[in-house]
């Protein structure tokens, strides 16, 4: 009886298609805000008030299958988008023309851009960072394909975030095994980054999302990171050291009182520092809205300062995206195919603003929200989204999730029969 | 056929383990999911359970002792154990992946122990995926030795990813490793003390020894 069960759990669990979360990144300057559903990118440029339109030399779909990551570099002038169709697309923000195709072996998990926007690496689901050379993209000349070169490695571990530190001289790589490497980033990176600065050690789930908080006493950031085991931590990067450690899941009141939690259901999806105020913005798997959390840097302490809720939407954000010029918190959720349903691909953006330590954030209308209708029809594919589709969908992400960062569990009971296959076994009978 | 008696593990005689209940396959997965128990960071690993006599409590964990050898792969313990008495003051562990091999090498440490008292002491084992876990281990530059006795070769393309020391492996071992260089008694013992060299040995085939040194990080040198 159990047997079957067992069985049968791992048969559907395989069925799943896997879907990808929508995922959002918004230009430092508040220039333009990219979406990204499935294959489909979408970016509003909000300076002309209208959808970008992208050129590839390949043409549309730029990508043929899910886009994993999407981002903005720091100094605003390249935007990257990867994903499982296993290319990395470099894009200059000025003309939105895709500058660089770099095709990955495998599957990609993860970009980054380098502060001085001279280097893209990108993390595949095997664990291996890659780093290419993009000096000189910006002056609008295509550079056609570039071949990656290895930089460093987790051994056989996905690599779900890839981050840079804001004084660019360390890279570091969180894994599915909980560690985050914090390694030295060379001034030749092409030879490989080989000196590692330290591990930072303390998460018991895989750690899906890095970022930064700047202070003016730290110049080289207080590293902020969320995991599958519902905490968030602070740690200083270049000893290695946990600071501290907030159950955001705990405290945004998403366990049962009595204390048993569903097991993986809360993992940290999404985490995002806000220039002023220190607050870092937290997305929860199963939480409608948001923990907002306050970075205390002289006490490096962290602390729960509000739970944001968005009324009258059942939204679980999948991504979260700050500009620092307008000071404004885009969330989106969405996902890029459900299973079950005939569903298009959905996604929805919410804006909130006023995020401050004083102030009271303020979730945005979609008339209050920069660009208006006009950004969501873009962003969103319509202007109003099925709302009955945000829960199936925060679901079918939490599945996806689980699936390709939880280890899998083996039942015992059919440990021979797995076996049948393996070529001792075999010339045993 | 009717077993009329316990097979004893154990072997009346010496009181070691007797390695044929023990056997088993040559190669186990590094790649897959493991579900061992792994220290979240080296200040949790447990001294005490492994190094009883010298840590009698878990809360002594002065950090004044650490250990400085690790053998990676360390099979059934040969090396580890000829160790143990060549450096009787110094912590050392053997990693090894295949879980009937651990426990071989475990009860032979526990009967060594119970035959010698007081030596022995200082030598211990863990079930462990060496290749994924080491940062969790150990602390950055706290090994002074670490051996990698007979890494299988894995000449297929598509196994390289399987092998033991690789460039991108070779940058977690230098992590953990002290920056040191110096002439070592321990190398006759490689050859001589590890049950691989002694089978080579015995067939009349050659073991070579090949030689690395560190680069020094490029902002150190002037």
């Amino acid at each position: 009886m159990e047997e079957t069960e067992a069985e049968a759990e791992v048969e559907s669990n395989r069925d799943n298609v896997e879907v990808a979360p929508a995922l959002i990144a918004v230009h430092p300057e508040q220039t333009s805000v990219a979406v990204a559903v499935g294959p489909d990118l979408r970016v509003f440029d909000l300076l002309a008030g209208s959808a970008a339109s992208l050129v590839d030399e390949c043409g549309a779909p730029f990508h043929k299958d899910s886009i994993r990551a999407i981002r903005f570099g720091s100094r605003g002038k390249l935007f990257v988008s990867a994903g499982d169709d296993k290319t990395v697309k470099i894009w200059s923000t000025e003309s939105w023309r895709c500058v660089c195709t770099v095709s990955s072996e495998k599957r990609v998990s993860a970009v980054a851009i380098s502060e001085d926007g001279c280097h893209v690496c990108f993390a595949d689901k095997f664990g291996v960072v890659w780093v290419v050379d993009v000096a000189g993209s910006h002056e609008h000349v295509a550079l056609g394909d570039r071949k990656p070169t290895p930089l460093l490695s987790h051994y056989c571990s996905i690599i779900p975030s890839l981050e840079f530190s804001p004084d660019g001289r360390f890279i570091l790589s969180a894994d599915r095994d909980s560690k985050i490497r914090v390694t030295n980033f060379p001034k030749k990176p092409l030879n490989g980054a080989h000196e590692i600065q330290s591990f930072c050690l303390g998460h018991t789930e895989f750690v899906s999302c890095l970022a930064f908080v700047h202070a003016r006493e730290c110049p080289q950031g207080l590293l902020v990171s969320g995991s599958g085991d519902s905490t968030v931590r602070l740690w200083d990067i270049s000893s290695g050291v946990l600071l501290d450690t907030c159950e955001v899941a705990a405290k945004a009141g998403l366990l049962e009182s009595n204390g048993e939690a569903e097991e993986h259901g809360h993992a940290v999806t999404d985490l995002c520092t806000t220039i002023s105020g220190l607050l870092i913005a937290v997305a929860i798997q199963s939480l409608q809205g948001l923990v907002l959390l306050s970075c205390d840097v002289s006490a490096q302490t962290l602390s729960v300062s509000k739970v944001v809720s968005i009324a009258g939407e059942a939204f679980v954000p999948t991504c979260l995206g700050f500009s620092p010029a307008e000071g404004k918190l885009w969330m989106v959720t969405g996902v890029s195919s459900l299973p079950a349903c005939n569903y298009p691909p959905l996604s929805r953006v919410r804006v909130i603003s006023a995020i401050d330590a004083e102030q009271e954030p303020v979730v945005l209308g979609d008339d209050e929200i920069p660009g208006g209708e006009k950004l969501l029809e873009t962003l969103q594919g319509s202007a109003s989204v099925d709302e009955s589709a945000f829960l199936a969908a925060a679901e079918a992400v939490k599945t996806a999730m689980r699936n390709l960062l939880i280890k899998k569990q083996y039942p015992a009971d059919n440990r021979e029969s797995r076996k049948k296959t393996r070529n001792d076994r075999k010339l045993k009978m | 056929m009717p077993e009329t008696e316990v097979k004893a593990t154990i072997s009346k005689s010496t009181g070691l383990p007797r390695k044929r209940f023990y056997r088993a396959r040559a190669h186990s997965n590094p790649l897959s999911d493991s579900h061992f128990p792994v220290p979240i960071s080296p200040s949790q690993f447990d001294y005490s359970l492994h190094y009883p006599q010298i840590f009698p409590s878990s809360d002594q964990a002065d950090g004044s002792r650490k250990i400085q050898f690790a053998d990676i792969g360390c099979g059934f313990g040969g090396l580890l154990i000829s160790l143990s008495t060549l450096f009787p003051e110094t912590l050392m562990i053997g990693m090894e992946l295949r879980d009937k091999v651990t426990e071989y090498v475990k009860e032979r440490i526990l009967s060594l122990r119970v035959a010698n008292p007081g030596q022995y002491q200082n030598v211990s084992v863990v079930r462990t995926n060496s290749m994924k876990y080491i940062p969790n281990y150990f602390e950055k530059a706290q090994l002074t030795k670490m051996f990698f006795l007979f890494p299988d070769p894995h000449f297929k393309e598509k196994n390289h990813r399987r092998r033991v020391i690789s460039p991108f492996l070779l940058d977690e071992y230098a992590y953990v490793l002290k920056a040191e260089l110096e002439a070592d008694p321990v190398v006759k013992l490689l050859s001589s003390a590890t049950e691989e060299g002694q089978k080579v040995a015995r067939n009349g085939g050659q073991t070579f020894q090949a030689v690395f040194r560190r680069i020094v990080p490029s902002d150190k040198t002037s």
